[in-house]
């Protein structure tokens, strides 16, 4: 029992130090694509521009319909066959968060699009706006805010889902706690650990998720 | 001013307009009165093209259109010469009331920050409203929000304003505020057309009352006409209905 806690306590800097400098950047940085990806995706789907429109459908087709693993394994393992190769895997692993991130988070955006009332474009319209300065200063702050609560529910599944990088050799949490459990042998005490660590994470999250909510509600006059 | 000619509509295949005409002079005021689902609203927004019509000519200041194929370009022409105040009032929600004014002065009329919160700000105290200039439309009563709008509408010096039954969603006790305003901009020679349900103020503010049933207007008139001596059989019972309810 001694010796668990002593590995506990020794481990603890050693998993949290990767959940940092590696899980929590991974998060953030494929989570800001993954919203610049889907506020694209999102607007084409909603304004229906030809063809276009069709590729981003097809996209998010395909990602939503396959496993993120097998996206992470086809784009580290499987590109470099065609020539195509990953100055690391963090890079490679950003890639895939995003783009998987960003075809869920379109179609969230796109259903936030498509309840903000016709009478506010219609409004736009009246005023002397065009289509394009309607969406991006009416439309799209409406929804945005609508899509807060959902986005970040998103984010809070991306933290848990940067552990599948440990497959790819990204040196995130997961794979430091294996790389630990390989030398000590103690894999129930560190399993622990680590889903400490994420339970950690999704709670900070949670808290800034009810706190941005509550921000943005303010900034519109609603009580929250 | 304004003449529509044989403005028709199909939605779904129901003919909502079935060739519908109205001439407005500078200044005039009209109202339009007629049972629900009689095209007083399909009307409105064809002549601001919310909505195309089938077919359809307007002439506005002399130039002549083809309502059913305007250009884009022509469109903004005519929007920019008119303003347009809605049931739902419509205000943008992620705006202030001073933003929701400014909003297309900056946007679409290019002006500076300054010279547009200068001309809001005046649009806002006609309409009462200049103390509340801060809020959000969540923040504000159903009256307050029309005010609102129609400041809205005024600050882009419109020659004609089109009112799509502006108190008809509000609480018995706030339609006096917004329809003061109206009778204000009446008084001040503002051309409007009004879509309204309620025949003692169409009575008071217009010159010129249309009534409107099934696609069609089928009288027009004086107030004095329409409502004293009304001559199609329909409009005497519309009204005798209003007046038993
Ligand atoms: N977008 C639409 N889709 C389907 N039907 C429509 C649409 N807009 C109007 N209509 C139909 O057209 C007819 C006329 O509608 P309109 O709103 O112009 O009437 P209205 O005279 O303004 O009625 P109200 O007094 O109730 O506002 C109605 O039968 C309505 O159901
Ligand atoms: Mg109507």
């Amino acid at each position: 029992m001694e010796h668990a806690v002593e590995i506990f306590v020794s481990s603890f800097t050693r998993i949290l130090i990767p959940g940092i400098l590696v899980s929590i950047p991974l998060t953030l940085i494929s989570f800001f694509f993954a919203l610049v990806i889907a506020v694209i995706v999102a607007m084409i789907r909603y304004a229906n521009i030809k063809v276009l429109s069709e590729i981003c459908k097809f996209y998010v087709w395909v990602i939503r319909g396959t496993p993120l693993l097998v996206q992470l394994f086809f784009m580290y393992y499987g590109l470099p066959k065609i020539g195509v190769f990953w100055s690391s895997p963090f890079i490679c692993a950003v890639v895939v968060f995003a783009l998987n991130e960003g075809a869920y988070a379109s179609e969230t955006i796109r259903g936030a699009l498509n309840s903000v009332p016709d009478g506010q474009i219609e409004a736009g319209y009246c005023v002397g706006m065009n289509f394009v300065q309607i969406m991006l200063r009416i439309v799209l702050p409406q929804a945005l805010r609508a899509a807060v609560p959902a986005l970040m529910n998103g984010l809070i599944g991306m933290v848990k889902d940067t552990s599948l990088a440990s497959n790819i050799t990204v040196t995130e949490m997961l794979f430091q706690t294996k790389t630990i459990i390989t030398t000590t042998y103690e894999p129930f005490i560190l399993y622990i650990e680590v889903a400490l660590i994420y339970l950690i994470f999704s709670t900070v999250l949670s808290r800034v998720q009810v706190i941005v909510e509550k921000k943005m509600n303010a900034q519109v006059g609603k009580a929250s | 001013m304004i003449k529509v000619r044989n403005v028709t509509k199909k939605i779904d295949n129901l003919e909502v307009l079935k060739g519908v005409d109205l001439s407005i002079e500078k200044g005039q005021v009209i109202s339009v009165i007629g049972p629900s689902g009689s095209g007083k609203t399909t009307l409105l927004r064809c002549m601001n093209y919310l909505t195309v019509a089938d077919t359809g000519e307007m002439e506005f200041d002399g130039v002549s259109y083809d309502m059913a194929k305007t250009s884009k370009k022509d469109i903004e022409a005519i929007r920019k010469k008119t303003g347009f105040v809605f049931q739902s009032y419509n205000l943008f929600l992620n705006k202030t009331a001073l933003e929701n004014v400014t909003e297309g002065l900056i946007v679409a009329r290019k002006m500076s920050k300054d010279k547009a919160k200068e001309i809001a700000m005046s649009a806002l105290r006609k309409v009462g409203m200049e103390d509340r200039t801060n809020h959000y439309p969540s923040q504000l009563s159903g009256g307050q929000q029309q005010r609102v709008a129609i400041a809205r509408a005024l600050a882009l010096n419109p020659e004609i304003i089109y009112f799509d039954e502006p108190t008809s969603a509000l609480d018995p006790e706030l339609i006096g505020e917004v329809n003061n305003v109206i009778k204000e901009l009446a008084n001040e020679k503002m051309t409007m057309i009004i879509v309204t349900h309620e025949m003692n103020f169409a009575r008071s503010v217009s010159d010129k009352i249309m009534f409107m049933d099934e696609g069609r207007v089928i009288e027009e008139g004086t107030p004095d006409e329409i409502f004293n001596h009304p001559k199609e059989k329909r409009v005497k019972e519309f009204l005798e209905a209003i007046i038993r309810s």
